[in-house]
């Protein structure tokens, strides 16, 4: 199990400093002159044009300007934020509880619904219920996320008032900081009826961001339940005498879950592309929103390692999964 | 041998292209998706002549009008006005130009290149296939979206830089396709065979095996066909996409959030039309697969 | 009363003919039956309707399917499965797929254990380590907590039987137990069976298409043909003079039994598939004794003075 993991972790190395280069590479890409751009103005004074490049870095061979990138990521700094002169990696820090508070409900949201979606499918195969979930499956595969948070806010916050439109809690609240976990930190808190005003906050993004996992899972269950419960060991559980939730669910489900597990991480990726989009709607103060609105106000070192910050992240996500797919499947494990 | 017995017509094999359409129209929703596109293809070509308006004229007595089926429709605006008061058909019909060009053009200009270095990749295994494996790996390393949002970030908004970084995002899945059918097809005997016969190499990778690769690939450019038309509204609901004053569906909504109290159809209607085209082309591609390649049928 | 009764069986799949067709047997307790016919014959599906393993879209139709004094085709799902897997257990032709790739060996045993013994914890693992020492597998403490991947062909079938006779079944069936396995380990698979159908008296219903074996284990055969029994006799009369043509030439394709013959005897034409079933008697359109009537009339199984035939001139019966 330790060569297995130590094995993936060397396929880490090649593809995380390739990340490095192409976040190098983006802010050495953008059209005109970057200090003009970052400044936002033009004609800049050329005395501070020579001092912004001289402070950048940008003046010297590329190779060297590699390298002391590398090395600046090395020492733990990841430059500060134009606009608020924070650092990256604090408000990165601030902002990521949020986000993973999100992709966490989204994921238990998606992972539950889509596992029960998907064996019920596979159980009652060619009925009309089968049909059906397959699909509102494929429907929420194909849908436009952003909009469907809007037709959601329209319909349960403006029309019948039961969800709050944005945020993570109501104002009236005031919740310290402990573990940057709202549901948590408001359970912490003595604030009576704050944990179910975050509740009421996430369940709509949870929801919006959890769709399309949830229409993969869902039609990925169904098909290696499908495949499984052909198997012969499924038939040699079934002449054992043991009940049929049992076949299906110790003997069917956990075979399947392996190819379903790693579509699961898979998601993680998508989560994330999903929570630019969820955030943004939701006005969820999370990397997600944090990224585009830098963006926005072209405040690069922010883009530069917020993205570079959000692939290591995945890269991590996914080496975890393999981890976990070698712990649920043996053949896997023992291979040398 | 000049007489000729009449051939029973039940022995000869169906055409390729015939076994294909039987098997397709099998699936009903395939068959709808069909219809759907034919449709939107229609209204997409010939939108000046389909569209009752002007995308872009804007009827000030008429902001926000409601559809013709609610109090305060009117029929001149089918599906109604936006906030400024330009008509909401139009617009749709005209958005379909848009996302359409997009999707095709971004899956022509990631095809080709993902075609080429897969190729690549799989007949020089040795020398180039792991360093173009492992820039694709990088680029997965970014969710898509994510990836395209950078690359707008870089080259900025608008049409052309929307299509570039879609093209680009959808790539390694083509690369990653290509070289793993290249590689099983390596291996048969009817690659022997060509090379024994002398096919030299852009023979042996263009004639001999790249053909036996499409099924796959096919499939692959009709499910990127439909998130190019997902990630482009994205990024035109992000901003970062076509700007307006342009009827593209994702920058639409963008511009409709703000009434979302008010008016449900400037919201509702440009997603419905992401919606259901995404979706019909996704019951295409479902059908494609089926038919195509009854081994894929349980892949994702 | 015989311990398990078949009368009047057919399985079928869909609107085309029955795979299994009208299908008489008994075994008794403690007995060795063998079930011999090519594959495609319906000797497998049979005892799948048995354990009640054929699903939907199949159906099972008998006048009779009794087991130890209970019609199976009456029971419910739950009341099934105590006999199931209890007093009726089964073991399959592939080991290598038989198995679940996700658990330890000791895991699908003591499953069987608790089930129908009630045994749980430590109570069912010492007894899990008594079945395997019991099918004789090398270092079996070590072996509980082994995953199926680990074992090799012979190893797992081991298991699959000690699985099998976990709760001591009264009749076990074991579907082509040694098919899949190498030829050295085949002989000591059909030892350890016979062993232990002796041992704990146990009926035992051997479905295989080598007729060498049953020479060797069985006291009785049936031999089937497209979905019909065609042959039901004693070992070792039946070999030495079968009544009907089908079973003659099956022991003709045994290379033993044509020692001295230039060619291997065998028998042309295939068998009918569902779809192309000829009108009389099932084996007319390959049978070297054929006759007119054959062509027009379907035989019943005719009971003589050493078993039964489905011919309507049985050999050697006059």
């Amino acid at each position: 199990m330790l060569s297995f993991i130590a094995r993936r972790l060397g396929l880490l190395i090649p593809t995380f400093f390739g990340v490095t280069l192409l976040t190098f590479a983006l802010i050495r890409l953008i059209p005109g002159d970057p200090v003009e751009v970052m400044m936002g103005e033009r004609r800049v004074d050329p005395e501070m044009h020579a001092q912004a490049m001289e402070r950048l870095g940008l003046n010297k061979p590329l190779y060297q300007q590699y390298f002391d990138y590398i090395g600046q990521l090395a020492s733990g700094n990841l430059g500060e934020s134009l606009r608020s002169r924070e650092s990256v990696w604090n408000e990165f820090l601030t902002l990521f509880p949020a986000t993973v508070e999100l992709a966490l409900a989204a994921l238990l949201f998606a992972g539950t619904l889509g596992l029960i979606a998907g064996v019920v499918a596979a159980l009652k195969r060619g009925t009309p219920l089968d049909h059906g979930v397959m699909s509102i499956a494929l429907t929420g595969y194909s849908m436009p996320i952003f909009w469907w948070g809007l037709l959601l806010i329209m319909f349960f916050s403006v029309g019948l008032g039961w969800t709050p439109v944005s945020g993570r809690i109501d104002l009236l609240y005031d919740i310290p900081p402990v573990t940057g976990f709202m549901l948590i930190d408001t359970l912490l808190s003595d604030e009576p009826g704050a944990f179910v005003d975050a509740l009421r906050h996430l369940i709509l993004p949870a929801i919006v961001l959890g769709t399309i996992p949830l229409a993969v899972i869902a039609r990925m269950t169904r098909s290696a339940m499908l495949e499984v419960l052909r198997e012969d060991y499924i038939r040699t559980a079934r002449a054992k005498g043991l009940s049929p939730t049992r076949v299906v669910f110790v003997h069917g489900l956990r075979n399947a879950l392996i190819p379903v597990l790693t579509v699961f991480g898979l998601q993680v990726g998508t989560l994330l592309a999903g929570a630019v989009l969820t955030e943004t709607i939701f006005s969820w103060p999370g990397i997600g929103k944090w990224l585009i609105e830098a963006i926005g106000a072209r405040d690069y070192p922010v883009v530069q390692n917020g993205i570079l910050l959000i692939a290591c992240l995945v890269i991590l996500v996914n080496f975890t999964v393999d981890i976990l797919y070698g712990l649920a499947n043996p053949r896997i494990r023992h291979q040398k | 041998m000049t007489t000729s017995t009449p051939l029973d017509q039940s022995l000869l094999y169906p055409s390729p292209l015939k076994e294909f359409w039987q098997a397709f129209a099998h699936n009903t929703g395939a068959l709808g998706g069909l219809a759907f596109m034919i449709l939107l293809v229609f209204c997409a070509l010939f939108a000046p002549w389909v569209a009752p308006h002007d995308p872009s004229e804007q009827y000030r007595d008429f902001l926000l009008t409601p559809p013709v089926w609610l109090d305060g429709g009117q029929w001149q605006f089918l599906l109604g006005t936006d906030e400024l008061g330009r008509d909401l058909l139009s617009r749709l019909i005209h958005g379909a130009r848009l996302s359409l060009l997009i999707g095709l053009a971004s899956v022509v200009l990631s095809l080709i290149p993902g075609i080429l270095l897969g190729l690549v990749a799989g007949f020089f295994p040795r020398l180039l296939g792991p360093g173009i494996m492992r820039l694709m790996d990088i680029m997965l390393a970014l969710p898509s979206l994510l990836l395209a949002v950078a690359i707008v970030a870089i080259l900025g908004p608008g049409l052309i830089n929307t299509i570039f970084a879609i093209a680009i995002v959808s790539l390694p899945s083509y690369v990653r396709l290509t070289r793993a059918a290249v590689m099983g097809e390596l291996n048969r005997d009817y690659v022997t065979a060509a090379q024994l016969a002398g096919a030299n190499l852009p023979r042996l990778m263009f004639v001999t095996v790249l053909p036996n690769c499409m099924a796959p690939l096919i499939v692959q450019a009709t499910l990127s066909f439909s998130s190019a038309i997902l990630d482009a509204a994205a990024l035109g609901f992000l901003g970062l996409g076509v700007q307006p004053p342009t009827p593209e569906w994702g920058t639409m909504l963008a511009s409709a959030r703000d009434y979302i109290e008010r008016a449900w159809w400037v919201v509702s209607l440009p997603g419905l039309a992401i919606l259901l085209s995404v979706l019909a082309i996704n019951l295409m591609g479902d059908g494609l697969r089926d038919a195509l390649d009854p081994k894929l049928k349980n892949a994702q | 009363m015989s311990l398990l009764n078949i009368r009047n069986l057919s399985v079928r799949f869909g609107p085309a003919m029955p795979v299994v067709d009208g299908l008489d047997l008994s075994v008794e307790q403690g007995e060795v039956l063998a079930i011999v016919g090519e594959s495609g014959s319906g000797k497998s599906v049979t005892m799948m309707a048995l354990m009640g393993l054929i699903d939907a879209p199949g159906i099972v139709q008998a006048d009779c399917l009794q087991f130890d004094g209970t019609d199976m085709l009456r029971l419910k799902g739950r009341q099934r499965r105590h006999i199931v897997g209890k007093d009726l257990a089964m073991v399959f032709q592939d080991p290598m797929t038989a198995l679940n790739p996700s658990y330890t060996v000791g895991f699908q045993i003591e499953e069987v254990l608790q089930q129908h013994l009630g045994l749980k914890g430590k109570a069912a693992r010492a007894r899990a380590l008594e079945l395997l020492e019991r099918v004789e597998i090398p270092g079996a403490a070590s072996r509980l907590d082994a995953y199926p991947h680990q074992l090799s062909g012979g190893m797992s079938q081991r298991v699959a039987i000690a699985m099998a006779i976990a709760a001591e079944p009264k009749l076990l069936i074991a579907d082509e137990p040694t098919t899949a396995l190498d030829v050295t380990i085949q002989a000591q698979i059909m030892e350890l069976l016979l062993d232990l159908q002796r041992d704990q008296g146990m009926a035992l219903v051997l479905i295989t298409h080598d007729l060498a074996v049953v020479a060797e284990t069985a006291q009785r055969v049936c031999v089937m043909y497209a979905g019909q029994a065609v042959e039901l006799g004693h070992v070792p009369a039946l070999f030495d003079a079968p009544s009907h043509p089908y079973t003659e030439a099956l022991l003709k394709a045994i290379p033993e039994h044509s020692a001295g013959a230039s060619r291997l005897a065998t028998l042309p034409g295939i068998v009918p598939g569902r779809y192309d079933r000829p009108l009389g008697c099932l084996l007319s359109p390959r049978c070297p004794y054929v006759q007119e009537r054959c062509h027009q009339q379907r035989p019943a199984l005719e009971p003589h003075d050493r078993g039964a035939a489905r011919c309507f001139f049985p050999l050697e019966v006059a």
